[in-house]
């Protein structure tokens, strides 16, 4: 299956790329050429085959709802790139939404 | 207007904050409050290296609420990423639920608006999922404020079947799932502190019509009655845009609570391919039959139930009953005091008067209130076996509740306890009948009516300890 | 003492400490010197990417002090260890060779690293790699390649290639590095060092930062097996800060050199192998008998007919030495092997466009904002802070997992994931103890000489198998191909590392002075 350059552009948009338009054809071909090594595997009988899911067939760990949480050694100051009065600094959304967007 | 050919159809989106110590992934505390940032640790954070583990009472909390819903629990449910960029979203993820989800089925039953009838909502899935964190855009300008102590806390998200036609059967929907969901004790439910989000879909289709118009979803309601508010807002825009020869787009809206309008949301539909695939840093929530047989078995009651039960036992009328368990704890209350006094009737009255009024007041909820259950019993003994009377036992109820102390101790320490001793009534019935000689002549006369009068100043003089009934009982005799 | 320390196994030096015949600070001080005299910097091997001297010295001066009664100071006692920079250690910056970590330093560590800290390691170093893990040579690395120490206009391979090339050069005899496709085996086969890569869930991923997390694990590297043994032993069990760690017990690997089965370990004598306080007794050396009983499979898929000949021939050379021990080797298929690299370059790069996402400038790390909003910043961020081949395989997974291609991709390859495992399985199951393979189809090619990508992704045809089934795997030295060194490969199945160390502690005692020759 061949990407087309819009194909790169949109999936550069979704992964926040920001992918220039010279290096877009140049990634569109590399990535068709990519993809083109992974058509075999549109030919492997796969009917009833389940997904791996892990080794062994437990289940997921549950942890008691209790605790302390693991071991910070620096503050969140040292590492942020911008935190004003303990929030977390960022540009704004060029076309600002509100709450509606954040949460679930 | 052709508004009654059209049909509305609404889904609604519910998303509930469990009622967990700590977050669904990290042992970060939940509470509400703190300043911002600090409940955050290396997985919250999303920092390099950092991994989730899953919170056992989060598991808990939301098993119980899908059985609570009448949903069926999955023994094997899978964890999915829903992958999207926003600064609140620290993994530039969220870990969902996709796929397999924790529950699927289940209903919640509502009197339908017009006819009184029950009516079946039905819900599509319930599964877990975590919060982001919030971005407060209006505190610097040309910034967005981030703060991660939410991130993480643990949700469900319940999606209900499109099976609700009115505006008023969404409020009824609304509210009694957050009867439900407070009965079970999973969540806090509240709309204005969060812990309840809303979000609805939305289409018209004339009436009669079996297929569905395209929907719209409409998020940033911040109350039931916004929703309403909204729902109808929106059908009116669609069945306008309809009537008028146009087409539905499938978009989102946001309400506009300020203006009663709703509005497009100005991010771009096309940008939300979610690329939802199992999370590989979790394996499968596997619980088996015992597990959920067991929680099953201590499933709290539910409202429903509730309400039978307390009719039976009591013989409290329907619209009664509803006041009473709108929230559990004022039923337990209620129930407390209904089966220490042996008075269900008594119980109802009093509280659904003086406690509720008392709670009005002074803005706190029962777990402030400082009148323990028996004691309010022991007070309604007191007035039903004649110790108090009912006008002094609403004194005693203030003192009560300002000094939490039993009913027996205040109505002696302020000698309100009612007097039913023949020899002092008599000797307050013959003081006044020689202060007030006027209307005495006129009573002992003949003019019955009199009574009355004759017995307040007797109450007045006894400080409202004289038993009335004995006071009626002596002037009657007086007056021959 | 330097020509001595570059000799000397992990086991050694922790004894001579434990002894008190050298002191911590000594073997630092060792360590820093074998490091200038090589030369570990950007103008020379660029091996390390972050070092303090001073510190370390610190370090190992006050766990001089704290010591005490010697016997008690650890298994790993004053052993300086280099580690792969994908794993988050305190003090030292974690940067994964990329611009969008530049100057980052974890505020907490990975449980391996705190492991080996607990057991006396000395943590000296982290290392040059592939940018973010992506890679078969090192060359992805923001910082420029790392250099073979056997010849320096090679590569070391990838992506731990820094860690790899510590080994060689005799700067400190153990490492850490990570797995996701052959990072650690690969690398150790190009520099003539041990590699492993243990079962999935072996050692926790908690502290690594992750780039395909079905697949990842952290690897150790070492001059022999005994090397590799001890510092799995040390960093492997369960970890509940990781929800796929393993609570599988950990045996002591070290004893598998006497052959036979694991020892009770439970018992008394064991844990104090285990923590230092007894040696392992001397193995005695390879008879006829060491490996009898085993039988070893080759795998037919892997022994292609254009398999570099040299190689085949080291490989035969090793499947003798087994015989002449007393194993029997067994022909065997392994046939959905040849579909690993597609299903490899589908997965690893779908998790690993959702595992950097994180990196967006918002709470760490590199920030670019061009003051045009959020996205502007996200965008140009990312753009300038990851490298080509990590833009690309995140273009890559976030492509294969998109609507329309899940299916076809994504989900296709997880089945096929499955049936790949499902070999591995048949095989042990029908009476194969361990499968002997090549470790890489090639020698160490040179800096620049691969530039297109799938061509780099070959590299990892014969290790990629292993991660994919989550099968334990290790590299051993097995010979030399025109001096550059040649890495055979040892599989066993899952969570059995004390057969994989059995057979590996067999072939490098038959090779002998053979194995780097």
């Amino acid at each position: 299956m061949a990407v087309t350059r819009e194909d790169v552009l949109h999936i550069a948009e979704l992964a926040r790329l920001g992918v220039d338009n010279a290096r877009a054809d140049e990634l569109t071909k590399e990535l068709s050429a990519i993809l083109a090594h992974m058509d075999v595997l549109s030919q492997v009988d796969t009917t009833g085959v389940p997904a791996t899911t892990g080794i062994g067939g437990e289940g997921t760990p549950l942890r008691p709802d209790v605790g302390v949480p693991p071991m910070m050694e620096r503050t969140l100051e040292s590492f942020a790139p911008s935190m004003r009065d303990g929030f977390f600094i960022v540009p704004r959304l060029a076309t600002h939404e509100d709450s509606a967007e954040s949460g679930a | 207007m052709s508004r009654e050919r059209f049909e509305m159809v609404v889904g609604l989106e519910v998303h509930v904050q469990l009622k967990t110590r700590t977050k669904a992934f990290c042992a970060c505390s939940t509470d509400f409050g703190a300043p911002p940032n600090v409940n955050t640790c290396p997985v919250c954070l999303a920092l390099p290296g950092a991994l989730p583990v899953l919170n056992e009472r989060a598991v808990e909390l939301a098993t119980r609420a899908a059985l609570g819903l009448g949903c069926q629990v999955n023994p094997v449910s899978v964890f999915a990423r829903k992958n999207y960029f926003y600064p609140d979203l620290p993994k530039g993820y969220q870990i969902s639920q996709f796929d397999q989800p924790l529950a699927t089925g289940g209903f919640i039953a509502i009197a339908a608006k017009d006819s009184g009838a029950e009516l079946k909502i039905g819900i599509t899935r319930l599964h877990m999922e975590e919060d982001a964190g919030k971005s407060i855009h209006d505190r610097y300008p040309g910034a967005t404020a981030i703060d991660l102590n939410r991130a993480g806390v643990p949700l469900i998200e319940i999606v209900s079947e499109p099976d609700i036609r009115s505006s008023a059967d969404a409020g009824a929907y609304l509210r009694t799932l957050k009867q439900i969901l407070q009965y079970l004790e999973v969540s806090d439910v509240s709309m204005e502190e969060g812990s309840l989000r809303v979000d609805a879909n939305i289409s018209v289709r004339p009436q009669g019509q079996s297929r569905l118009g395209t929907k719209t979803e409409v998020k940033n309601m911040n109350s039931f009655s916004g929703v309403e508010r909204a729902l109808d807002a929106e059908f009116e825009r669609q069945c306008a845009l309809l009537d008028s020869g146009g087409k539905v787009e499938q978009q989102t809206l946001l309400w506009d609570g300020a203006r009663e309008v709703v509005r497009p949301s100005r991010t771009k539909e096309g940008s939300h391919d979610y690329r939802y695939f199992p999370e590989p840093d979790l394996r499968p929530l596997m619980l088996d039959d015992k597990w959920i047989g067991d929680a099953r078995k201590h499933l709290p009651e539910l409202p429903d139930a509730r309400k039978k039960r307390l009719g039976q036992d009591f013989g409290i009328a329907p619209i009664e009953i509803e006041q009473l368990t709108a929230a559990p704890a004022l039923a337990e209350y209620f129930e407390a005091v209904a089966r220490a006094s042996g008075d269900g009737k008594a119980a109802y009255n009093w509280v659904m008067g003086e406690v509720l009024a008392v709670l009005k007041a002074t803005g706190n909820d029962l777990s402030h209130f400082r009148v323990r259950p028996a004691d309010l019993a022991q007070l309604l003994s007191l007035v039903r076996d004649g110790t108090v009377s009912h006008t002094a036992a609403k004194r005693v109820f203030a003192l009560m509740v300002e000094t939490g102390k039993p009913p027996a101790q205040v109505a002696a320490d302020e000698g309100l306890s009612q007097v039913g001793d023949e020899d002092a009534i008599a000797t307050w019935v013959d003081e006044v009948l020689v202060e007030h000689p006027e209307e005495a002549k006129r009573y002992l006369a003949g003019e019955k009516k009199l009574q009355g009068v004759l017995v307040g100043f007797v109450m007045k003089k006894s400080k409202g300890r004289a038993d009335p009934k004995r006071v009626n009982q002596l002037l009657s005799t007086r007056g021959g | 003492m330097s020509v001595e320390f570059t000799k000397l196994g992990a086991a050694a030096i922790a004894s001579n400490v434990r002894a008190g015949d050298v002191s911590p600070p000594d073997m630092v001080r060792a360590s820093f010197n074998r490091a200038r005299e090589i030369g570990v910097g950007r103008d020379t091997l660029n091996i390390y990417l972050h070092s303090d001297e001073k510190a370390s010295l610190e370090e190992a001066e006050a766990m001089h002090e704290r010591m005490g009664s010697s016997a008690d100071a650890g298994v790993l006692a004053g052993v300086p260890v280099a580690i792969k920079d994908n794993i988050a250690s305190l003090g030292l910056p974690t940067t994964c060779a990329s611009k969008i970590l530049a100057g980052y330093v974890s505020p907490f560590e990975a449980t391996a690293i705190t492991r080996m800290r607990a057991s006396g390691a000395l943590i000296v170093a982290k290392t040059n790699m592939d940018e973010f893990a992506m890679g078969s040579s090192t060359e992805n690395s923001a910082h420029g390649p790392t250099r073979n120490p056997h010849d320096v206009r090679c590569v070391p391979g990838g992506s731990s290639g820094g860690s790899a090339a510590a080994i060689a050069a005799g700067v400190t005899p153990l490492a850490l590095g990570s797995e996701t496709g052959g990072s650690v085996r690969q690398p150790a086969a190009f520099c003539g060092v041990v590699g492993v890569k243990p079962t999935y869930g072996r050692v926790s991923r908690y502290g690594l930062v992750a780039f395909a997390s079905s697949l990842d694990q952290i690897g150790v590297l070492g001059r022999t097996v005994d090397d590799a043994a001890l510092g799995l032993e040390t960093i492997a069990g369960f970890d509940k800060l990781d929800s796929t760690s393993s609570n599988v017990p950990v045996p002591i690997y070290r004893l598998s050199a006497l052959g036979g089965p694991p020892p009770d370990s439970k018992s008394p004598d064991t844990e104090a192998i285990r923590i230092g306080r007894s040696p392992v007794p001397l193995p005695p050396p390879p008879t006829s008998k060491t490996l009898e009983g085993v039988v070893i499979g080759k795998p037919k898929e892997y022994f292609p007919e254009s398999l570099d000949a040299s190689i085949r021939d080291l490989c035969e050379r090793s499947l003798d030495r087994f015989r002449s021990m007393g194993a029997t080797i067994r022909d065997i298929s392994l046939p959905r092997s040849p579909l690993a690299i597609p299903v490899y370059y589908i997965l690893a790069p779908a998790e690993a466009s959702s595992n950097l996402a994180r990196f967006d400038g918002v709470r760490y790390g590199l920030r670019v904002d061009p003051g045009k909003g959020l996205k502007a910043m996200y965008e140009a961020t990312r753009s300038q802070g990851f490298g080509p081949e990590v833009t690309r395989r995140i273009l890559l997974g976030t492509y294969v997992l998109s609507a329309g291609y899940y299916d076809a991709y994504y989900k296709k390859a997880q089945a096929v994931r499955t049936l790949i495992a499902d070999d591995f399985k048949s095989v042990f199951a029908s009476g194969v103890n361990a499968i002997f393979t090549p470790t890489t189809p090639t020698t160490a090619f040179q800096v620049g000489a691969i530039s297109d990508p799938y061509e780099m992704y070959l590299n990892d045809i014969f290790t990629v198998t292993a991660n994919l089934a989550g099968v334990p795997a290790i590299s051993v030295p097995i010979g030399r191909v025109r001096r550059l060194p040649v890495g055979g490969q040892i599989i066993t199945g899952h969570f059995d590392e004390y057969t994989m160390f059995r057979v590996a502690y067999a072939l490098e005692a038959g090779l002998g002075a053979e194995a780097h020759q």
